[in-house]
């Protein structure tokens, strides 16, 4: 060190720096879904909000007790990343489920969905999902039971047994009304594209909005904080597939925009299937990853039993990340292609 | 009986202070500290797939146990006469022999119970646990030995089986042994039920092993 002269700084790159770092990207994250949540909160009211609180409210009290179980990380709450898993996870779930069942999904999601895996950046699956999936296979009945939307002047009416003691089944009321999927799939009958565009239908609590979804999305892709290539290729795929569906056979599958706007799609293709720990890396990894998961929506949507696939989907597609992220490495520059060489095996 | 001592395992060998002492290590051995699904994560097919009630899981465990014994009995009855190169063909024979005895006892004693672990019944005969013990301890060991050994790992899985099948069925039915618990308006997590929750289950059950097994080796007795 005394042998330098002129006091140069000697480091390697990167040499210009931005300050990103992960509470800053969670923090943005979370200012572009506050419409979607406003949005829920105008359509499903006080139901709405308080799901959203709960979550929240549940995810980052998980977190907080268990993060010291993790080795070498102390202090993961405060970085925002389990307020987020809470706020995709209220989103995801219907407006008139009773807050014990949000709380149990909280629980699900940081502590099977992240804490097992060894915390942020190691989980295979996305957190908020995982909190979904499990109170899918836990409440079948509650978690597709949807309420109708409504506008300000209903803002103090529950759309559901939000209150259920805590253990006990929820009471269901008349208010509750199909989601465009299940019309289209056990009636057949349409929605106007208008109202699925502009949220007016009923669903989950960020199924509804299109719009601002997409909105939010365009905000952090020009941040850079989103991977732009994942929902453009998932809206590509599925456009692409339900058309030549569509175009096979009018009567029976619904058009592209149908498919496009419908369900948990928007939300699940702009802010979870774009999760940077659960996606591929690579740019060539991020289009198959992409078209493979729109493939198994309209699949799952068209051919399967359920009526919405896209949450089973980004799972699925999670699983597929490791091996995608692994098959479509760059190669070095310099290095020779030794796959067609006799003898060579590539590990 | 005599060149017992000579082929038997070597933890065996280390342990044997007298008979006595040797005969209660082997049974003890497989309820706990070898315990075939928590420690050695044997025989897991039936573990996953039949434990969704305390009921099906205690006719589980029992069934196997039965198996079991009675299968190491009869293999280390027979381990001097059966040529190396066919043993294993061997052993399969008299366990499926006693499989068939279980399942048709079953159908007699409760045909709903039967028909509940279905398939799961006639799969003991490729049960791990069994064919590891016949291998790895009846064919080297005496009658009373294997027996209490056999007896031991067979109390062991009917012991995992209905921890699992206790938490599956409070948790996911709000009942135990089909007594519902909670009242009428408990409403049950159905995944605990379906196949997922045995994953979730047997997860925590071996969590909560390995927690207990890392204190121990940290704590000094």
């Amino acid at each position: 060190m005394n042998s330098n002269p002129h006091n140069l700084v000697l480091s390697t790159s990167p040499f210009l720096k931005r300050p990103v770092d992960t509470p800053l990207i969670m923090r943005h994250v979370i200012y572009s879904l506050a419409p979607v949540a406003l949005a829920a909160i105008w359509f499903f009211g006080v139901s709405a909000l308080l799901l959203i609180l709960t979550c929240i409210g549940g995810c980052m009290a998980s977190e907080m007790l268990f993060e010291g179980k993790v080795p070498f990380r102390q202090r993961t709450v405060t970085d925002g990343s389990a307020a987020l898993t809470g706020l995709l996870l209220a989103l995801t779930l219907p407006p008139g489920l009773p807050l014990w069942m949000a709380l149990v999904g909280s629980l699900a999601a940081i502590v099977v969905g992240k804490i097992i895996f060894g915390g942020l950046g190691q989980n295979v699956f996305n957190p908020s999902l995982t909190g979904r999936a499990f109170l899918q296979g836990c409440f079948p009945v509650p978690l597709t039971t949807w309420a109708a939307p409504g506008g300000l002047t209903d803002f103090f009416t529950l759309r559901g047994d939000t209150f259920a003691l805590p253990f006990t089944n929820p009471e269901f009321d008349a208010l509750s009304a199909a989601t465009p999927l299940a019309k289209m799939k056990f009636d057949a009958a349409g929605t106007p594209l208008a109202d699925l565009f502009f949220g007016n239908v009923s669903g989950s609590l960020g199924e509804t909005s299109a719009l601002l979804i997409l909105l939010g999305g365009a905000y952090l892709a020009w941040c850079r904080f989103l991977n732009w290539r994942i929902p453009a290729g998932i809206f590509i795929t599925i456009f692409a597939f339900a058309t030549i569906l569509h175009l096979a056979n009018p009567e029976r599958f619904p058009d592209g925009f149908f498919h496009l706007l419908s369900g948990g799609l928007m939300l699940g293709a702009v802010y979870m299937a774009t999760d940077p720990v659960t996606s591929p890396v690579t740019p060539r990894g991020s289009w198959i990853f992409a078209s493979g998961l729109g493939i198994l929506v309209v699949s799952i949507r068209e051919f399967g039993g359920l009526a919405e696939g896209v949450m089973y989907s980004i799972l699925f597609m999670n699983a597929c990340t490791p091996l995608i992220d692994r098959f479509t490495q760059p190669r070095t520059y310099g290095e020779l292609n030794t796959e067609n060489e006799p003898g060579e095996s590539r590990g | 009986m005599a060149n017992d001592t000579a082929t038997a395992t070597p933890d065996i060998a280390i342990a044997a202070t007298s008979a006595r002492d040797e005969n209660l290590e082997a049974l003890t051995r497989g309820i706990w500290r070898e315990n075939p699904v928590f420690v050695m994560l044997l025989g897991n097919c039936p573990t996953l797939a039949v434990t969704n009630s305390v009921i099906n899981s205690l006719a589980m465990g029992l069934a196997t146990t039965f198996v079991l014994v009675m299968s190491c009995m009869i293999v280390a009855m027979i381990r001097d006469f059966v040529p190396k190169e066919v043993r294993i063909a061997c052993y399969i024979l008299v366990i499926a022999t006693f499989v068939t005895i279980v399942d048709y006892l079953l159908q007699a004693i409760s045909f709903d119970v039967h028909r509940a672990l279905g398939a799961f019944i006639s799969l003991i005969v490729v049960n791990c646990i069994i064919l590891g013990r016949a291998e790895a301890f009846a064919s080297k060991n005496s009658v009373l030995k294997s027996s209490l050994d056999a007896l031991g790992f067979g109390i062991g899985f009917t012991l995992a089986c209905l921890f699992m099948g206790v938490v599956r069925e409070v948790i996911g039915a709000g009942s135990f042994a089909g007594i519902p618990l909670f009242g009428p308006d408990f409403a049950g997590w159905s995944i605990m039920i379906l196949p997922g929750g045995a994953f979730f289950v047997l997860g925590s059950w071996l969590l909560l092993f390995n927690w207990l097994a890392a204190r121990r080796k940290r704590r000094p007795a």
